[in-house]
């Protein structure tokens, strides 16, 4: 999903001190942290399983994803259901922020000064006059590299 | 309803909806000439029909097709040119169908219609004669059509009202019957078969069935709080609600089975095909016919089955003239058989044909490169039969049309393993071949046992289940044992392997100490072995979800599902977690094969190994009951020796090391190999330093008997004493002793 001409809404949430944002419209719903069940031997960004309504859905650690450090302990994340083309996903953030009018004139292409790695996993930034936001791709965000964690 | 009562509507079904196409067809095509993509598909219709009335027998409706297809055949190829009399001959044609179709529906056999005049005009289109009848008969039909239709209009506006007017022209007789007869079956009989019936498609099944499954879930969490103390009414309701939800998840589960007689319907013809280009005489039986299972299943096995029967007709049953030398009757049985059993579906296809050929697998296995010459000499037929599910591996000697390739079988093991089942293949040279396939009833919803391990649950599909063992600490039956570190469990007096759940899910090291922890037993393709876990909690009835695909690479689980909590678990991949171990990796499962061959055959044996003074002795594990540890001061006296309470009797004890005059060392708690005396039941302890290993090895014949020891091996580097247990219990046990075995 790439930024798109047209003014869009960008839902955000915050991560460590970073605060991101991805299209309203990926997002389907956000919900407490449910009981996440561990999955032994998986990559290490997926945080577990949990049952949305009936369908078991995975949750990803966004923080492990996107090379933050792990949320301290005490602090509660909340699921981030997003549409994905392999269904619905979780994201686990530290808390959710404003929905944004995103205005492209607002936005700019990734600086090449953030990690090479990292940078296909964003869109591009959108400067708002206090902070920057850092425009997520779900599909890529989701779409862990190969290989990650099955030993 | 019998089974060709059954096919003859399902045909009808199918043609009715076919027809239903037909007409917007001709109308469209009445409009664009040209269009061929269109007379294709009106071909194909009309080619199906005549092939399905010609299975039943139907042979006005199949000559009227017949020369309906010709016609069709000629346009298609543009060999003629559709004119508006034309069409009207073949929408008089489809008429005509549907009312024979009609009648079949009413009476169940082929009305008594003549179809001759039309057959005779549309051979006389093929001819390219247009001949008198022909253009009277559409001349005022045609001029009719618009005022026609508008009354007739039900489903097929035109139709009706050349029907109307074209049988008094060219069928005088039936004038006063047919359009009185002809608008109402057309107009009501369908509809009454379509009525009862509903093609539905699988995607709203499969959503049905999800859908079904939450209930039952959300239907055990309620349960589950039911027992929590509520008041009576809703008590009441909470069972009238599990009682529904039973039965309604029954009548899904229902909705998707399918008799297998489904499937099975279309190899007597494929296998009649199939024989006549072999130049062989075969016909099929089917036994069990109605066996149902999941639609998804019979999928499942529709290439394996019909690789197996491309397999028997070809490489199985023989040509005529051999089966005759062979004394058999010249044409080929194949018996399909379905059955249930154990909640589970067999099918079996048998053949009467020439059986494997043992010394040709025996070769290939050879040429391969799989065995060694050694090894194949001796290799049962039981474990040659197994080599041909290898893939690559084919017998046949030239590659035919039908098989030889040497894809086939297995792709059939890949195939049924895939969907949860099992194949086997029996044979007996020169009788023939059996095929068994065991598949489970469905996917959808299956019974699993709810293991606990690291505080997490898991679940664990019953149909791997062997057998729950409560492990206990100490010594005891229930315990386990350490086999050169690795754990081990006597089952039925043979050894399981053992592996830790914990240790599998990379969690933590399982600890060398056996606490007090449960063993399921599972089996794996043709192994057993157990899986240590926490705790045995529950058995479910769960429903199976895939994985995502972060999750698709962990060989381990099989999917999740959502226990009756609300809390999800990962199902484990009983096979995953023995290929895992290397239980059922092939490499390992041809090595036992290959040694239980051996073993067979009484060369190769597993040898308990044991030290004693410094010396290392064997003694074959067949003759080993159970090794013990035992502390020293529970050690008696009695006639001048030594004995030891064992299991209510008084059992002698030898201490190797005397016997063979080696110092042995002294410690508190003797490890004690527990046998069974050559001669009656009695047990017989031999006290030894250590235990040190099991080992499999090929025993010399020209070992000597006799003596306390039977001869000397290199074991593991090491010359190892073989023991003669006749020998050393004659030597060592006192005849009052032995007499002593009054229970205590």
């Amino acid at each position: 999903m790439s930024a798109s001409q047209a003014t869009r809404q960008i839902y955000t949430f915050y991560l460590d001190r970073h605060i991101f944002g991805v299209p309203v419209t990926c997002v389907q719903e956000i919900l407490r942290l449910q009981m996440l069940t561990r999955v032994p031997r998986s990559a290490s960004v997926v945080a577990g399983l949990v049952n949305l309504r009936g369908h078991i859905v995975t949750a990803l650690d966004v923080r492990a994803r996107l090379h933050l450090p792990p949320r301290p302990e005490q602090l509660c994340p909340m699921n981030v259901v997003v549409h994905t083309s392999a269904g619905p996903v979780s994201l686990l953030v530290d808390r959710t922020g404003d929905v944004l009018d995103c205005d492209p004139a607002q936005c700019e292409p990734v600086p090449d000064t953030v990690d090479a790695g990292l940078r296909p996993l964003f869109t591009g930034v959108l400067k708002l006059p206090d902070r920057l936001v850092l425009l997520v791709d779900v599909e890529r965000v989701v779409t862990l590299p190969e290989r990650v964690g099955a030993t | 309803m019998t089974q060709e009562q059954e096919l003859v509507r399902e045909f009808l079904l199918e043609s009715y909806e076919n027809l239903e196409r037909l007409d917007q067809d001709f109308l469209v095509l009445e409009q664009n000439p040209q269009d061929r993509q269109r007379l294709q598909s009106i071909f194909r219709t009309i080619h199906t029909l005549k092939g399905t009335c010609g299975f039943f027998g139907f042979s006005r409706l199949e000559r009227l097709a017949h020369a309906g297809e010709n016609l069709l055949g000629r346009l298609r190829d543009g060999e003629l040119d559709l004119t508006p009399d034309m069409a009207q001959t073949l929408l008089h044609m489809v008429d005509r169908i549907r009312r024979l179709l009609a009648g079949i529906e009413r009476s169940g056999t082929e009305p008594d219609e003549d179809v001759e005049p039309i057959v005779a005009e549309l051979h006389r289109w093929v001819a390219g004669q247009p001949c008198a009848t022909a253009r009277e008969a559409p001349a005022p039909s045609t001029a009719d059509e618009h005022p026609q239709s508008a009354p007739a209009s039900r489903t097929v506006p035109d139709v009706p009202g050349t029907e109307q007017q074209s049988p008094p022209t060219q069928e005088p007789g039936d004038t006063q019957a047919l359009p009185v007869l002809e608008d109402k079956p057309v107009a009501e009989t369908v509809p009454s078969l379509a009525d009862s019936t509903l093609r539905v498609d699988v995607a709203v099944l499969d959503k049905l069935m999800n859908l079904v499954g939450e209930l039952v879930l959300t239907r055990n969490r309620i349960l589950q709080c039911s027992n929590a103390g509520l008041d009576d009414t809703l008590v009441a309701a909470i069972q009238r609600l599990d009682l529904v939800t039973t039965e309604l998840q029954e009548n899904v589960m229902k909705l998707r089975m399918q008799p297998i007689g489904n499937l099975w319907n279309k190899f007597p013809r494929m296998v009649r095909d199939m024989a006549y280009a072999c130049g062989k005489k075969v016909h099929v039986v089917m036994e069990g016919a109605d066996t149902e299972l999941d639609k998804t299943l019979i999928e499942a096995v529709r290439d394996p089955l019909t690789h197996i029967l491309r397999n028997a007709i070809d490489h199985g049953i023989e040509s005529p003239a051999d089966r005759r030398q062979a004394g058999k009757p010249e044409e080929g049985t194949i018996v399909l058989r379905a059955y249930h059993e154990g909640g589970q579906v067999t099918i079996e296809v048998s053949d009467d044909g020439r059986g494997l050929d043992w010394e040709r697998i025996r070769a290939k296995a050879l040429a391969a490169g799989l065995v060694t010459a050694e090894q194949a000499a001796r290799m049962s037929t039981r474990d040659l039969s197994q080599l041909v599910f290898l893939p690559g591996f084919s017998t046949a000697q030239q590659v035919t049309r039908l098989s030889g390739r040497g894809v086939g079988m297995d792709v059939v093991r890949t195939c049924i393993e895939r969907i949860g089942g099992l194949v086997d293949i029996y044979s007996e040279s020169g009788r023939g071949t059996t095929l068994t396939l065991k598949i489970p009833l469905t996917l959808a919803i299956v019974p699993a046992l709810i293991v606990e391990c690291a505080g997490d649950r898991y679940a664990i599909p019953q149909a791997s289940l062997l057998k729950l063992v409560k492990l206990a600490e100490g010594h005891s039956d229930k315990c386990l044992e350490w086999v050169h570190g690795a754990p081990a469990f006597r089952l039925h007096g043979r050894l399981l392997p053992v592996v830790c759940l914990q240790r599998l899910l990379g969690l933590s090291a399982c600890a060398d100490a056996c606490t007090a922890r449960s063993l399921v037993v599972l089996h794996a393709d043709e192994r057993s072995f157990g899986l240590i876990v926490d705790k045995i909690c529950d058995t479910e009835d769960i429903v199976v979800k895939p994985l995502s695909r972060h999750l698709k690479g962990i060989p381990i689980y099989a999917g999740a599902t959502i226990l009756g909590d609300g809390t999800v678990a990962l199902i484990l991949d009983v096979m995953g977690m023995a290929q895992e171990v290397h239980l059922a990796g092939s490499e390992y499962r041809e090595e036992t094969r290959t040694h239980q061959a051996l073993a067979e055959r009484g060369h190769w044996v597993t040898l308990l190994v044991v030290e004693c003074g410094g010396q290392r002795l064997a003694l074959p594990l067949a003759q080993v009951y159970r090794l013990e540890e035992v502390p020293a001061s529970r050690l008696e006296r009695a006639s001048g020796s030594e004995v030891l309470q064992y299991r209510d009797r008084i059992m002698p004890l030898v201490r190797l090391g005397t016997l063979l005059g080696v110092p042995q060392t002294l410690s508190q708690r003797l490890p004690v190999v527990v046998c069974r005396q050559p001669e009656g039941d009695d047990f017989v302890g031999l006290i030894v330093d250590r235990i040190v290993d099991f080992v499999e090895t090929e025993l010399h014949p020209d070992l000597t008997a006799g003596r306390p020891s039977a001869g000397a091996l290199v074991l593991a580097g090491r010359v190892t004493e073989l023991l003669d247990l006749g020998a050393v219990c004659a030597h060592a046990v006192p005849r009052s002793a032995a007499a002593g075995k009054g229970a205590l």
